[in-house]
């Protein structure tokens, strides 16, 4: 190692990803707000926040899982037809608060199975979540809902008034701020919370420590789901409608990306909720910035699939994985 | 006998248990699993769907099947050597547009459409490969990135196009083909897709390349510690699947046309769940072409009939979403717990009654009567030797015994206390013999037989024998090569001790008391090996009577020793010599007297005698009981007698501490002594016999040399 290797360590600033990525995001900020018109302003940049207050809330719940080493592919899934069955059963008159419980307790239904079958069943959570969000919309189409937009009806008041703004900070970004302080809390303080660090980090050495391994991912899944019915209330509240389509699309990537991007590593173990807003930061302005482009969707996608792509690269350039190390079976 | 008794004899002489593990090991066995799947499928929507079993069905099914399983296979490569490839439905979606753009709209002939359809399917694929490959990105999010990428451009290249492209029609009659054309009814794309399908297979089963990405996938670290270049067989995978998925796309747009944009959607998943459910393994190194093809055509048949069934929108996700998930917990499964169901029911006992055991008190009238005979015996090569199983001398004198290193070392005459390594051999030398040109004949364990000459030159005589007929298992290769004795036309006949277990865990047979055994016959003159008898209970040693026609062997779990007529009038007959040894006979060899000294490896007990009349105990042991804690036939303590040829014994040998010779697995004459080998022991004992005849060679007896 070379001097100047090792007075930068001694330094404090450690070239990790998730300095690197707030840098960009940084400079994207600073791009943007010299070159685009209109970007830096009190209301553009309320709304970035508020756009981007969905992708983190869900963020956090995708956090906790892949912490665990897990990942949940369905979570968007979870997240559109629990509140689709929710604004459909208010549709039918049911009261808010009993088509929330129910909703609910469809998501942690959800979660609960997806954590039998990852934690119990032992099937990879690549492939437990991916067939189960195809399970979950087609069960929802099949049984729950019968359009594909169902739209919040005018009396749900409350509903809708989840979404509002106060003292002109909208509440989506409050929730998501709320979110991510219970989160770190949990994550920083609580037994579970070192538990999901201790199974990401080395599940048999978890196992052999006694820590309750299976149970306890059964409740990161559940904590995804729950957490992707909360973050589906509040687009139905923003949007006063749900699109069961969402499903289908490739939120759920962008999700990963943001978990990606702020450098909590897919290995597990590692990370935590400043790198999921780290992560938000720089899509939420990237995503605001294009917008303000006019770029359209397709380029988006282009951008935002290089933009993982590269995160990856530098991922696996900064940590790099070896023959000799690299776990069998590790996709 | 109690009618239970004889129940259980008959029981266990008519019901083949042994099969089933036999089966379970199969590799094949693999397959049966989406196999019965199919067949379900097919059972069930038969009752569901009238006329689903038609002619046109198959065919249309089959054009899709040379859509879908393209790219099926090329999932399936990637996944075998241990990475996944999400992008392919967007490939497919690229390769059909491109195919499109290219053939209608530019009007570019099929010579050069084709393969540039193809290298666009290889390009996206080399991406993946380097990304993945060389700069070892996770396979799973790569090409999750290429794919929402390659999408996009797809979506672009659509907006800005697709009236263009659809506008104009190609009047190609070879385009038409492609996507219409059939042989006999059978579709173009499907001819094509199994003649790619058995070319896929060959490659990934008989060429260096397949071997390595079946090793790359099985362990990628020691694929690369074996020198395997890991990375660019792994990039290699990508490409192929790139491009098979690109040629899917293809026939799609020949036998549609259409530039739509929901192309490939979901076909990532539908190509994985076809995979996984066939049987190739996430994680890879398992798996086979056949296996994706198998659950290509499920999945595609399940599709097709929740379309033809009219189910409500939602119901193909579902049944889709829950056969991936089904697919995937059965191969888990399957996979971690298949050895441990094999281990449970692959030892299967039977009946085997023995004899009433003859008396070994001392001082009883008994020949087996204990005494302590070996109680000076001296010992050769103490603490040099690991497993001398049995011992040899030629016409020199010299002393030739193997050894668990794998040697075969040499003692020299007169006072055996310089050795030499002869030759190695690089197995387990067991049972010895020299034939008239001085050449030393070795069964090896786990290797079969070989020849050493007197210049130590090694040559294999037989590895391989006629496979059974009707055998489960691959009996053909020898295993177990135990003992051996050359015959004096020069034929050399040997015993395989089992054919169902190997150099590791023979003991276990000792648990079945079937016959698992064989004697089998090498002949030089036509270099050919033949079994000659099987069906035997662990045969051991084996002696030439010395008329030409005959010899002698030993049953070690029958504890009997027979007499087997290989020539002459009596050919095949098999006579029992001794049927009541009070041990486990192990070699035989000449005696001066004409008799013959047969080494007993351990004591019968009563408890293992009468364990071997209740089956059904010794296989709930196997089952519950770890193989440590298992009862096993007595080997701490043996000795050795003399039989004649009309079975009388008329002497034992014992050594009664065991300090020297606890168990003796070979005895040998020479010159009026008498040499002990014992496969666990560490040295070779040799005893002065008295009485014998102190000239007497076996090399002599058989050859007539000095």
């Amino acid at each position: 190692m070379s001097a100047s290797q090792t007075e930068r360590r001694q330094g404090g600033f450690k070239l990790t990803q998730e300095n690197i990525v707030f840098f960009i995001a940084l400079l994207l900020f600073i791009g943007f707000s010299v070159l685009l018109p209109g970007f830096f302003d009190t209301s553009n940049l309320l709304s970035l926040v508020q756009n981007v207050a969905i992708l983190g809330i869900l963020g956090i719940g995708m956090g906790i899982v892949v912490i665990g080493r897990g990942i949940d592919l369905a979570m968007v899934s979870t997240m559109a037809l629990s509140t689709a069955w929710t604004v459909a059963l208010i549709n039918r008159g049911f009261g808010t608060a009993e088509a929330i419980g129910l909703g609910l307790a469809f998501a942690a239904a959800v979660g609960i199975i997806m954590g039998v079958l990852v934690a119990y069943v032992e099937i990879p959570a690549i492939f437990a979540t991916l067939a189960m969000s195809t399970v979950i919309y087609g069960f929802g189409r099949l049984a729950l809902v019968d359009l594909d937009v169902i739209y919040l009806p005018d009396n749900a008041i409350w509903l809708r008034s989840i979404s509002n703004s106060f003292l002109g900070v909208p509440l989506p970004v409050i929730w998501f701020s709320v979110l991510a302080i219970v989160a770190y809390l949990f994550l920083r303080f609580t037994k579970w919370g070192r538990y999901f660090y201790a199974i990401g980090d080395n599940r048999a050495a978890a196992r052999i420590t006694g820590i309750p391994v299976r149970p306890m991912t059964v409740i990161q899944y559940l904590i995804s789901s729950m957490i992707a019915f909360g973050a589906g209330l509040i687009t139905a509240s923003l949007l006063a409608s749900v699109n069961i389509r969402v499903a289908q699309s490739t939120m759920v990537y962008d999700v990963i990306l943001v978990v990606v991007l702020g450098g909590i590593g897919l290995s597990g173990g590692k990370g935590g909720v400043r790198n999921i807003l780290v992560g938000t930061i720089l899509i939420g302005i990237l995503l605001n910035g294009m917008t303000i482009l006019d770029m359209p969707f397709t380029m988006q996608n282009i951008v935002k699939g290089t933009v993982l792509l590269i995160a990856i690269i530098v991922d696996s350039l900064a940590n790099p994985r070896d023959e000799q190390t690299a776990q069998q079976g590790d996709i | 006998m109690s009618v239970s008794e004889s129940f259980a004899k008959w029981r266990y002489r008519l019901v083949p248990d042994h099969l089933l593990g036999e089966v379970l090991s199969k590799n094949w066995i693999d397959n049966t699993i989406p196999f019965l799947f199919l067949i379900i499928v097919v059972v069930l929507f038969q009752s569901l769907i009238p006329g689903f079993l038609s002619i046109a069905g198959f065919a249309d099914l089959g054009r899709q099947l040379g859509e879908v399983a393209f790219v099926a296979i090329g999932l399936a490569i990637v996944m075998l050597a241990g990475g996944i490839d999400l992008s392919v439905g967007s490939v497919f979606a690229l390769a059909n547009f491109a195919a499109l753009a290219f053939i209608n709209y530019l009007g570019w002939p099929l010579y050069l459409a084709i393969p540039a359809v193809a290298a666009i399917g290889a390009l996206v694929g080399l991406i993946n490969g380097l990304l993945v490959g060389y700069l070892r990105l996770r396979a799973f999010l790569t090409t999750l990135a290429t794919l929402i990428i390659v999408r996009a451009v797809v979506d672009l290249l659509i907006l800005a196009y697709a009236r263009k492209v659809a506008m104009t029609m190609s009047d190609s009659d070879a385009w038409l083909f492609l996507g219409e054309g059939d042989f006999f009814g059978v579709p173009f794309n499907f001819i094509l897709l199994v003649a790619v399908a058995i070319l896929a297979h060959l490659v990934l089963s008989r060429s260096r390349y397949g071997w390595h990405i079946l090793a790359v996938g099985g362990s990628r670290r020691s694929a690369y510690n074996a020198g395997i270049a890991v990375r660019r067989t792994i990039c290699i995978t990508y490409v192929i699947s790139g491009m098979f998925a690109a040629i899917g796309g293809l026939f799609y747009a020949a036998r549609l046309g259409s530039v739509g944009p929901d192309t490939g959607i979901g076909l990532e998943v539908t190509v994985l769940t076809a995979a996984v459910l066939g049987g190739v393994s996430l994680g890879g190194g398992r798996g086979s072409i056949f296996k994706a093809l198998l659950g290509t055509a499920i999945v595609l048949l399940v599709t097709n009939s929740l379309i033809r069934l009219n189910m409500p929108s939602g119901a193909t996700p579902l049944v889709l979403g829950l056969l991936l998930l089904l697919a995937v917990a059965v191969d888990i499964r399957w996979l971690k717990n298949r050895h441990k169901l094999l281990s449970r029911v692959y030892v299967s006992p039977t009946y085997f009654e023995l004899p009433q055991r003859p008396a070994t008190e001392a001082g009883s009238a008994s020949p087996y009567a204990v005494n302590d005979a070996f109680h000076d015996v001296e010992a050769i090569g103490l603490g040099e030797l690991d497993g001398p199983e049995d011992i040899i001398f030629d016409s020199k004198d010299n002393l030739y015994t193997g050894g668990r290193q794998g040697d075969i070392v040499r003692f020299l005459a007169p006072d055996y206390r310089q050795s030499e390594i002869f030759v190695h051999l690089g197995g387990f030398p067991l049972g010895l013999a020299f034939d008239a040109e001085d050449n030393l004949h070795a069964c090896v364990a786990g290797m079969g037989v070989y020849m050493v000459t007197p210049e130590r030159e090694i040559v294999r005589l037989s590895d391989e024998t006629n496979r059974s007929f009707f055998s489960i298992i691959d009996d053909s290769r020898i295993r177990m090569a135990d003992d051996l004795d050359i015959a004096a036309d020069g034929r050399v006949f040997f015993s395989e001790a089992t054919v169902r277990y190997g150099v590791s865990d023979w003991a276990v047979d000792a648990l079945e008391g079937r016959g698992n055994g064989r004697i089998i016959a090498y002949d030089p003159h036509t270099r050919s090996t033949r079994t000659v008898l099987s069906g035997r209970i662990f045969p051991n040693g084996i002696c030439m009577v010395g008329d030409g026609e005959s010899l002698l062997f030993a049953e070690t779990w029958a504890c009997r020793i027979s007499r087997f007529w290989f020539a002459g009038p009596k050919k095949g007959r098999v006579e029992t010599v001794v049927a009541d040894l009070p041990g486990y006979p192990d070699n035989l060899n000449k005696a001066s007297d004409g008799r013959f000294w047969v080494a007993l490896a351990g004591m019968r007990s009563p408890v293992f005698d009468m364990s071997l009349t209740v089956p059904s105990f010794r296989r709930r042991m196997a089952q519950r009981v770890a193989m440590d804690e298992w009862l096993y036939p007595n080997l701490n303590t043996g000795c050795v007698v003399k039989v004649s040829l009309d079975g009388t014994v008329t002497e034992s040998l014992w050594d009664l501490g065991g300090a020297s010779h606890p168990q003796i697995t070979s005895v040998r004459e020479h010159k009026g002594y008498l040499y002990l080998g014992g496969i666990n022991n560490n040295r070779i004992g040799r005893h002065r016999l008295a009485d014998a005849d102190p000239s007497w060679t076996s090399q002599h007896a058989y050859w007539g040399k000095s």
